[in-house]
């Protein structure tokens, strides 16, 4: 598998995951320049975090319009896989690859921590991980309907849970509905989530639990 | 020169500017004539405190800057650069934004964070971390003054927070106190630390006649004009009024520019020297790189980008517009330089030229407006030899409680809450402190742990340098005593390295003081400088560089003494690396060093009994030294699982935080009754369990490693004393001092030490 | 030349946590008669004036695709004719 992390002006995880790909998953990275217009032959498109073009406007408002981006909506019409990871999540919405919006966190403050999360769906099935967040823009919102359809079509991959895994509204960080931290596409080939696997995928840095999100990832999309 | 002012204006318009009658005949002198209105603007800022050290600078001199590793030393450049091994070298610094975060906290804040990567980025080194240390009145309470100071810390964290993320840089470190003597005057220092290959570095020089002097990032508006200046006086009610003078600070647009030059650098090439526009823009760029290329320069201020129309020369020397560099290219590269910019959508633009006769020459629609020999002003700022006088003594007497259990009880959970020693995670969860994959210990541990990649793009598998870096100073301490305080600070960062493992090789220190024309705050400075030397050489480490912020005083006074320090450490091995929190039941836990001392200086003195008096506590250099060496020792060898040095609370303070993991927390029975009635003195409950003492840290252990402790512990002669057990978490904290037992409910602590902070955020004002 | 500007704001029905941080701080401030606050975003433009109603339906096909995004935020243009 080749993956291609697109770098926005403002991108600031996108060395973060090529380390990840590159030396922990082994796998073959290289960045795509958002005003590129050539995906250079990769498998799977990966946004990552940061602040595209400041996240002026709206989180990922302005990448979705970049040259690079068209070529990613051609890739996802093709059925190409794409991961998006915080900002990365926030331009899929915006390009509408992925339904729904991120808005301001409750709280209003940006929020940097380690949380638990409960999967669900075919790929995720009940898996507990403990990845870390950091955003300020990560709440969920959607539609009633939008969500019924979220939901009838088994689109949601994680959701904020407590410890023992529970979901409850105390341990939901951001306000996200039905606390929701990370969808899919109706044909699972597009993830999206506000965690950072790649923040937790070697134990010095606290957590490998990331590895499996990543894991998981791409036995859907091999199966898929 | 056209434009000059008659000499009466001279003295009347210098007087506005802040210049002296005396540093007016200097001006005189050296133009050899009058100056003109933009030229006594570039004076005032360059001989600012802020950028001349007027005031500082004999004091300076006598910390120690060499060593075997010091590749730039202090004051030769932006930042100072150490050698960590294997061809790669770190370069960091702390510099303040406290005037301009008064004044508007976010973007104060921000700003400052913006200043110190490109101090950093400047040298040609990748920015990995930030740090900062942090200073306010009080918070708690309803009233007008802790609402403002509130506001303050919030505005504050949310400006860092803001320009930290948006970069993508962690914020590793931290610390912050709360005290009424900085009412009105917050204290807002922030840290930056960057790496570099050896062949990387890049100096701030404009050398070779001829070579093309380019401007580079966001255009330039009103922003900030004399900002350094600004920072050089005292805070007044009017200072609200100086609102235009603060900077707005654009994190994305710092991001781009930060690529695009470390892009840049790596064609050997192109750039001969560059230069950050920081404090007084375009006038310190330009001076300070021909001065230390032994050149001139000269520029024509209608090729500068702008962003108003009508600025005038003064306006544009002096505007403080962030995120601007200057960079001196080697002629025929121009294009290079040129199109890498324009690659990342910034401007970009030839304003000037290196010259050989050694002038600052500024023009303006082809006319002069400033010509000024570039050396002599930024080497013969006038030095002054302030005044210094010891305060009256104050009292010596160390306070005294007469506590029965159930208030020493109480007291321990209510110091856990106090704002100074309650958990940061308020403020730290706001900052990204994991982007980059190099947090290994996070905020909340006695310091941090980054590791560093420096492995190339080719290599199969990633190696890394480890660093540890703390930042500390008790101003309470220092109030008491500038001299002890100061070292204290030191000692206090070089032991919480040990405690992680690390040694240490480097310190930058912030000096923030009052208005150094008092001859109390300059006494102050002059004990505090000679604090940090002494410790320095005795650790033997150099000072790589820092910042000085005087002035630091609002209507109620100045500020206590603030010289806060910042040490960074390399731990050789990283399965070194140790955590602060006990990590599991069924350890022992081990004091070593002695528990004795007095309450002066202590949190308890000042929220318990109300007391900021007395005298400050003790250190022994030689002690500290050694128990330091044993901590090093001890982890090197594997034998102990944590360490947590006793600070802010003291013991008691200490064992409760060791308790505190927030993922997989333990509790502790501890047994001290074997310290009480030492020999020859009389020691109460409340001075064993608070007093803040140094030289001294909380450790746990297998008990297995037991005899091996003890008998290292011996060869350094460090007393080491087993007070206690590890357990489960749900078992209660207990204190055991000869019969009495004081017993805490483990989780209630946590969660009044924990959720402290957040609590006291949310009070609302009365109305 | 010609101007609008483009008003923002959070859909009836989103949660908006700067509105609510809003309404509570004038309500502290002894404005308690404020029931609700939204908080939203204006957007200034200038426009040379060439094409007028080109102009306005190009605006409002970028209203929906970029200044704002429908899936939590209404928008309205105010135009302010022709100055100078």
């Amino acid at each position: 598998m080749k993956w291609g992390i697109v770098r926005f002006p403002g991108s600031n995880c996108d060395q973060d995951l090529y380390h990840v790909i590159r030396y922990i998953l082994g796998q073959k990275a290289t960045y795509l320049w958002h005003k590129d217009t050539d995906l250079q032959n990769c498998d799977i498109i990966a946004l990552p975090g940061g602040f595209s073009y400041g996240d002026y406007l709206r989180c990922g408002a302005i990448a979705r319009f970049s040259p690079i981006m068209q070529e990613v909506l051609a890739h996802a019409s093709r059925g190409g896989p794409i991961i998006g990871i915080c900002n990365g999540f926030q331009v899929l919405c915006e390009s509408q690859l992925l339904p729904g919006a991120l808005i301001r966190n409750r709280t209003l403050h940006f929020v940097c921590q380690h949380v638990h999360l409960l999967g669900e769906g075919p790929a995720l099935k009940q898996t507990k991980l403990y990845v870390p967040i950091a955003h300020g823009e990560g709440c969920y919102y959607n539609s009633p309907d939008g969500l019924k359809k979220l939901e009838y079509e088994n689109q949601i991959l994680l959701r904020y849970c407590s410890p023992q895994g529970t979901i409850t509204e105390e341990d939901n960080p951001n306000g996200s509905l039905n606390n929701i931290a990370a969808i899919c596409s109706p044909n699972r080939r597009i993830w999206g989530m506000m965690p950072h696997p790649e923040r937790a995928c070697e134990a010095a840095l606290g957590s490998t639990d990331g590895l499996t999100l990543f894991r998981c990832f791409l036995q859907q999309i091999s199966t898929a | 020169m056209n434009n000059t002012l008659n000499t009466q204006d001279t003295f009347t318009t210098a007087a506005r500017l802040g210049l002296t009658e005396h540093e007016t005949q200097l001006v005189l002198q050296i133009l050899g004539r009058n100056p003109t209105f933009t030229e006594l603007g570039i004076f005032s800022v360059m001989w600012s405190e802020h950028c001349s050290y007027k005031c500082s600078k004999p004091l300076l001199k006598k910390f120690p800057t060499t060593g075997s590793s010091v590749i730039i030393k202090a004051g030769e450049e932006n930042a100072g650069i150490l050698d960590i091994g294997d061809g790669w070298a770190i370069c960091f610094k702390i510099e303040s934004h406290n005037h301009p975060s008064a004044i508007e906290p976010f973007q104060g804040a921000a700003t400052g964070v913006g200043g110190i990567i490109r101090d950093i980025f400047t040298m040609g080194a990748r920015p990995i971390l930030l740090a900062n240390s942090l200073r306010f009145g009080e918070i708690r309470g309803h009233n007008p003054q802790a609402l403002h100071n509130r506001r303050l810390l919030a505005g504050v964290v949310a400006g860092i927070a803001h320009y930290g993320n948006c970069i993508g840089l962690p914020t590793v470190a931290g610390e912050v106190s709360f005290d009424p003597a900085y009412e009105g005057n917050p204290l807002v220092n922030v840290f930056c630390l960057g790496i570099l290959r050896h062949q990387d570095i890049r100096l701030g020089r404009a050398s070779g006649p001829g070579n093309p002097v380019i401007y580079v990032g966001a255009k330039t508006g009103r922003d900030g004009v004399a900002g350094a200046s600004f920072a050089s006086r005292d805070l007044t009610e009017d200072s609200k009024k100086d609102r235009p003078a603060v900077q707005v600070g654009d994190p994305f647009t710092e991001k781009l520019l930060l690529e695009a030059c470390l892009e840049l650098f790596q064609d050997a090439e192109a750039v001969v020297g560059i230069q950050d526009m920081g404090a007084a823009g375009l006038t310190c760029s330009t001076c300070e790189t021909a001065a230390r290329g032994n050149s001139g320069i000269e520029i024509e201020l209608d090729l500068v980008p702008q962003r108003e129309t009508d600025l005038d020369s003064f306006s544009i020397m002096l505007s403080e517009s962030q995120e601007r560099m200057l960079i001196i290219a080697r002629k025929g590269h121009e294009d290079r330089v040129l199109n890498t910019f324009k690659k990342w959508d910034l401007d970009a633009a030839i304003i000037g030229t290196v010259t050989e006769d050694g002038l600052m020459r500024v023009n303006q629609h082809g006319t002069p407006v400033a010509e000024i020999p570039a050396r002599r002003l930024t080497n013969e700022a006038p030095i002054y030899r302030l005044l210094a006088q010891p305060p009256a003594s104050s009292t010596h007497i160390p306070p005294q409680p007469n506590l029965n259990n159930l208030e020493l009880t109480a007291a321990l959970g209510a110091l856990l809450s106090s704002p100074t020693i309650a958990s940061k995670r308020w403020i730290y969860r706001q900052f990204d402190h994991m982007v980059r994959l190099g947090t290994i210990l996070s905020p909340g541990h006695d310091a941090a742990v980054i590791r560093i990649p420096i492995h190339e793009d080719s290599a199969e598998s990633p190696a890394y340098k480890y660093i540890a870096l703390s930042l500390d100073c008790n101003g309470h301490h220092c109030a008491l005593d500038p001299y002890t305080g100061a070292q204290l600070a030191v000692y206090e960062c070089a032991r919480n390295l040990a405690c992680t493992g690390a040694r240490p090789i480097g310190l930058t220190d912030n000096l923030n003081f009052g208005n150094p024309h008092n001859p109390h705050v300059f006494w102050q400075l002059e004990q505090a400088t000679e604090g940090i030397a002494q410790a320095c050489i005795h650790l033997g480490i150099p000072v790589t560089g820092g910042n000085v912020s005087l002035y630091n005083q609002s209507p109620l006074g100045p500020i206590d003494p603030t010289p806060t320090v910042a040490i960074v450490g390399l731990i050789d091995d990283p399965s070194h690396i140790t955590p602060s929190y006990f990590p599991t039941p069924e350890l022992d836990i081990w004091l070593l060093g002695h528990p004795y001392g007095h309450l002066g200086g202590s949190q308890f003195a000042k929220e318990i009994l109300g007391k900021k008096s007395g005298p400050c506590p003790q250190l022994n250099p030689e002690q500290e030294l050694a128990l330091h060496h044993l901590l090093r020792q001890l982890i090197a060898q594997g034998h102990i699982a944590s360490a947590h040095d006793c600070s802010e609370g003291g013991l008691a303070v200490a064992i409760a935080e060791c308790c505190f993991h927030p993922l997989h927390p333990v509790s502790a029975h501890c047994d001290l009754t074997c310290f009480l009635n030492p020999p020859a003195q009389t020691c109460s409950f409340a001075e064993l369990l608070y007093n803040e003492f140094p030289t001294r840290v909380v450790i746990s252990a297998n008990q297995n490693n037991a005899q091996k402790i003890l008998e290292s512990a011996q060869a350094h002669h460090i007393p080491a004393t087993k007070i206690g057990r590890t357990t489960p978490h749900d078992s209660p904290l207990t204190l055991q001092l000869a019969n009495h037992k004081l017993t805490f409910d483990r989780a209630q602590l946590y969660s009044s030490w924990a959720t402290a902070l957040e609590s006291i955020m949310q009070l609302q004002p009365t109305t | 030349m010609m101007k609008a500007k483009v008003l923002v704001t959070p859909k009836q029905g989103i949660l908006d946590p700067q509105g609510v941080a809003v309404q509570h701080a004038m309500s502290q401030l002894g404005m308690s008669c404020v029931t609700e606050a939204r908080v939203g975003k204006v957007i200034e433009l200038t426009f040379t004036g060439e094409n007028e109603q080109k102009t306005r339906e190009k605006l409002d096909q970028l209203c929906q695709e970029l200044l704002s995004n429908p899936v939590v935020e209404d928008y309205h243009i105010l135009w302010e004719g022709k100055t100078a």
